[in-house]
């Protein structure tokens, strides 16, 4: 078996020696890339008015609350993990939020409340995952309906909850440099934040570690438990930010979002990108380039005027096709794979 | 006795402590939790919602119930399984629609329908198995989108044809009668439910395929190594859930005539949660459809009572979550640490206060005084053999004993250096006996008792006796078999040392000190095994008296030696004859002077007999000690003793050096010499006995001379 894989990456290196194109290279973003690009290049060739500069910041305006969403997603991920509750969270922190300043809380005391509601469900799913050893998955289901439902029957009284008019989430909203609006540049610090962070920090590879193999990370020293809750808490954070961008470009929050099929597009960017479900791979780059595909497609599928329910089936189709590909390409050997692991 | 003490003594040895661990065993217990919740929840709900038991409203959240258990016991499966499908909630809405195109708008049969709806989902079930089973692709993450890709599609499909259902002139009284009508008090969709739910229950435990599932689920790796075919097993799991789900779907379009947007919205997380707060494992192989009931109920109580108690929007993703959230951590926990929390409570030591004894020390001038004689003896297989309990010799001289590999080794007359595996038994071959047609008889600890003939043919004789009734643990296997004898007819007599623990766990069993062994008899003219005597501290060494009119036993942790009588006036009765020994007798056998050898595996202590008055120090010791630092019976020391018919001591033999024998478990006179084992010797000793009769051997002594 060793000796076969060694005569294959052997005869990798003897072909890219001669300067063949190596199919067993092309991964999953670079194909992802390549058809990103072919769909740009199609739809700026077929349909009016996709090649113009509004359309163009529309894309990129469309995907950011999208894209940092799914940067939270993809930190959680690389550390074997997943975050279902991030929605939930997002709708409705802000919801309670923008309820307390309705209800005449003032902001600071509204800000905290919401802050610390915020880091406390972070706080029990990262407890829950690391030290109960509870599934991820099942854990923030859980808490992402419990969130959904307390703030939704205890805290607020309707779906849709509005800005105050003047507050500083409206003007927040309006801000534009160069005629791109403020959320463009948000994602774009934050991608490269989290580029930084995943990159050149000691916790950033630490991450890596603790999602290639939980119990190596462990037995070499890193505190494993400690930084899976971190996570989770930087999640919830990263989807209070997101949260606060939407009520800001909608002036209102509908938590009816929550219901919506935005959780499966945070996971499609990612994992479509190509950050593995199994942990320990893919990074920022990967979230930009699963960002642009689902940007110009959903742009493309509104300029052709398909209808909402039909997009759905279209991305749910998409993202079938995107784990399917990363089973082919990642299949699970009946020895190696873990029990339980679901 | 002090008042503290018999205080001690009481609480001790009366309360039953060691029923709570014995119950915790039991597989049945994990049911334990989600019943009480079951009850809590119906109490609840049945006290605040007025009406709640009342015949109507009954009927109908039952029929609610029956379509919602039906899915529930397919995600139960597939769990089971080992994955997990979240599309139910998508299948039951397609299967839905399916029944209602066909018949409000084809305006076909009913019967038509219901094809329709159970093709509908075969079909996507298959298409998850496909994916899961034989793509191997994760569970959660597949069911999830094709959950989305189906709700998107019924949501086009009910969108686009919901006005022509609404306009529809079609009707079927047997579509009514499955909605609306019922049978025997109870609805359709109940019966179906319950028809499945055992349907299910008996293939689950009872049949190859459902085997397979839970072995599956419970170890896909091994599973796939014993030839299961895995892949076709979960495929075949996913299509079982999305037939399930479509029977549920036509029975939903039956009893609403139609299908709606809000048609199986949240089912996929209701099922889970049922599933899950009932008691079926996340990551498969335990479960039962039953657990999968109990959690549908608890679960449509939960979300229908509050919705009847006028709490608003939300409410019920709130209660899920917190349910869902409670029962999978503490499904993870229970699993985790039940072996721990059965350890902490398992053992549960009694009250004894030991008689006191003799000295045995050299130079006390008492019978049982040790001296050194058996540091003289020779060493036979020194190096070669791991734990020789009972060492025997046939007619030809040949030495036989038992070595914990399971092993039964002879060494060859006359100079005993030459030796070959004689049989693989497995187990730990402990004691041993001849019987007439020179099959050597074997007690197997941890199996049971075992016969070995001349020609090396291996039979079992008997594993189990009958089952007291007031047992908990399984008191019908044998644990613990440990020494046996044969009387003149044929009967095998043997002890099984405890109920309570296995054979290697026997310093346990004398930290507790729970009087469990046994005396029983295996009859070979019916194969029978009768438990003649229950309720001794370890019984151990079984001896047929020379006249073979009654036998000796000895009972370890009490320092006794008892008499039972096979025939007489006394027949069927026990008398203590050695009581109060300086040290624990192990095996008896016969000596060629009328009298009998009895060896000690350790001596009494007097710090073990003052913890044996402290139980609840001992309970202390073994949950906050490890284990090497408990207070057991000393081993390191031993000997052999003699006494005779009356049980008065004869003489008593050593090895002070502690080089040779220190502990001896078994001992067999032949020849004039006598053959010493012990369960932690490397060695069989061969000590030459002074003024023995060199021609006395065991079996001429049990079974006449050579034939």
């Amino acid at each position: 078996m060793e000796a076969e894989g060694l005569a294959i990456r052997a005869k990798d290196i003897a072909m890219s020696a001669i300067g063949w194109p190596n199919w067993r290279r092309l991964n999953q973003e670079g194909i992802v890339f390549a058809i990103a690009i072919l769909l740009f290049a199609a739809a700026a060739l077929g349909l009016p008015g996709f090649l113009t500069a509004d359309n163009l910041v529309a894309i990129v305006r469309s995907v950011s609350v999208l894209g940092i969403l799914a940067l939270g997603m993809a930190v959680v991920i690389i550390g074997r993990g997943i975050d279902l509750s991030a929605v939930a969270i997002m709708a409705m922190s802000v919801a309670w939020y923008l309820q307390l300043l309705n209800t005449g809380t003032s902001d600071g005391l509204a800000f905290v409340y919401v802050l610390a509601g915020v880091l406390a469900i972070g706080l029990l799913n990262g407890f829950l995952v690391a030290y109960a050893d509870v599934p991820a998955i099942f854990v923030t289901l859980a808490t992402g309906s419990f969130v959904f439902g307390y703030v939704r029957s205890q805290l607020i009284t309707q779906d849709a909850v509005p800005v105050p008019g003047g507050h500083w989430v409206e003007l927040l909203g309006g801000v534009r440099f160069l005629d791109i609006p403020v959320e463009v540049f948000v994602f774009a610090g934050l991608a490269f934040l989290v580029f930084l962070f995943l990159r050149y920090t000691k916790w950033g590879r630490f991450i890596y570690f603790a999602g290639d193999n939980p119990v190596a990370a462990r037995n070499i020293g890193v505190p494993v438990r400690p930084m899976l809750v971190l996570r989770y808490v930087l999640s919830a954070f990263v989807a209070l930010i997101a949260g606060l961008l939407t009520a800001a470009s909608l002036h209102s929050i509908n938590t009816r979002i929550v219901n919506s099929t935005l959780l499966y597009d945070i996971v499609l960017v990612a994992v479509i990108g190509g950050v593995g479900l199994s942990g320990g791979r893919g990074g920022v780059r990967n979230v930009l380039v699963g960002a642009a595909l689902i940007g110009i497609l959903l742009n493309a599928m509104t300029i052709i005027d398909i209808p909402l329910l039909y997009q759905n089936l279209i991305k749910a189709a998409i993202l079938l096709g995107a784990i399917i590909v990363d089973g082919i390409i990642n299949p699970r050997d009946e020895q190696t794979a873990q029990q339980g692991d679901i | 006795m002090t008042f503290r003490e018999r205080l001690q003594a009481w609480r001790y040895n009366l309360v039953p402590d060691h029923l709570v661990g014995e119950i915790l065993t039991k597989r049945w217990t994990d049911n334990a939790i989600p019943f009480l919740a079951l009850m809590a929840t119906l109490g609840v709900f049945g006290s605040v919602i007025p009406g709640f038991f009342k015949l109507t409203s009954l009927q109908e959240s039952t029929r609610q119930l029956g379509e919602f258990s039906l899915v529930v016991i397919g995600m139960t499966v597939v769990m089971l399984g080992g994955g997990i499908d979240l599309s139910v909630g998508s299948i039951f809405a397609l299967s839905c629609f399916s029944a209602v195109y066909v018949f409000f708008i084809l305006e076909q049969s009913i019967w038509l329908a219901l094809v329709a709806a159970l093709c509908t989902g075969l079909v996507f079930g298959a298409i998850n198995g496909y994916l899961v089973g034989y793509l191997r692709l994760r569970a959660f993450l597949t069911t999830l989108v094709t959950f989305i890709f189906g709700r998107a599609l019924f949501d086009i499909l009910v969108t686009a044809y919901a006005a022509d259902v609404q306009l529809s002139q079609a009707s079927s009284d047997v579509l009514d009668f499955i909605g609306d009508g019922t049978f025997w008090g109870l609805s359709v969709s109940v019966w179906l439910a319950i028809i499945l739910a055992v349907v299910t229950h008996i293939a689950l435990t009872r049949s190859r395929p459902g085997w397979h599932v839970l072995a599956v689920g419970g170890s896909r790796r091994s599973a796939h190594n014993a030839g299961i075919r895995v892949r076709r097993t979960v495929f075949m799991t996913y299509v079982f859930s999305g037939f399930c789900c479509s029977i549920g779907g036509f029975l939903i379009a039956c009893r609403l005539s139609g299908a709606g947007p809000g048609t199986g919205l949240n089912l996929e997380i209701m099922a889970l949660t049922a599933a899950v707060v009932g008691g079926v494992s996340l990551g498969g192989g335990r479960g039962s459809v039953v657990k999968g009931l109990m959690g549908a109920i608890i679960v449509l109580t939960m979300t229908n009572g509050l919705i009847r108690l006028g709490y608003g929007t939300g409410t019920n993703q709130m209660v899920l979550g917190i349910l869902l959230a409670v029962a999978v951590t503490i499904d993870i926990r229970w699993l985790k640490n039940r072996h721990k929390v059965l350890n902490e409570v398992y053992v549960a030591p009694v009250y004894l206060k030991m008689g006191e004894t003799q000295s045995a020390a050299p130079g006390s001038g008492t019978s049982y005084e040790l001296d050194n004689r058996l540091s003289a003896a020779d060493h036979i297989g020194l190096g070669e053999l791991e734990g020789p309990e009972d060492v025997i010799l046939d007619r030809d001289d040949h030495l036989y004993c038992g070595t914990r590999h399971g092993e039964i080794v002879r060494f060859f007359a006359p100079d005993y250096k030459r030796s070959e595996v004689f049989a693989h038994i497995g187990g730990f071959p402990l004691g041993l006996a001849f019987d007439k047609d020179g099959n050597l008889i074997s007690c197997v600890g941890a199996m049971g008792l075992y016969s070995v003939s001349p020609e090396r043919e291996v039979k079992r004789l008997s594993a189990e006796t009958a089952r007291s009734w007031t047992s908990i643990v399984d008191d019908a296997r044998l644990r613990d078999p440990n020494d046996c004898d044969i009387a003149p007819d044929g009967r095998i007599y043997f002890t099984d040392s405890t109920k309570r623990y296995d054979a290697h766990d026997w310093a346990l069993d004398s930290i507790e000190n729970r009087a469990t062994g046994r005396l029983l008899v295996y009859d070979p003219k019916d194969g029978s095994t009768k438990t003649l005597l229950d309720g001794y501290r370890y019984t151990n060494g079984v001896c047929m008296a020379h006249d073979g009119k009654s036998l000796f036993f000895a009972e370890s942790w009490a320092c006794r030696v008892h008499r039972y009588w096979l025939e007489g006036p006394k027949a069927g009765t026990a008398e203590c004859v050695i009581r109060d020994m300086p040290g624990y007798p192990d095996n008896i056998n016969r000596a060629s002077d009328g009298n009998y050898w009895m060896a000690w595996l350790g001596m009494r202590t007097p710090s073990f007999d003052l913890s044996l008055r402290h139980p609840d120090m001992r309970k202390r010791m073994t949950r906050r000690l490890p284990q090497d630092e408990w207070l057991f019976p000393n081993i390191n020391t031993g000997g052999v003793v003699k006494f005779d018919e009356k049980g008065a001591i004869v003489e008593t033999l050593g090895d002070l050096s502690g080089n040779a024998h220190p502990m001896v478990t078994s001992m067999r006179e032949h020849k004039g010499y006598l053959f010493v084992g012990g369960i932690l010797n490397n060695r069989i000793g061969r000590y030459k006995i002074e003024g023995a009769d060199p021609n006395w051997t065991s079996p001429a002594s049990y079974w006449g001379g050579k034939p």
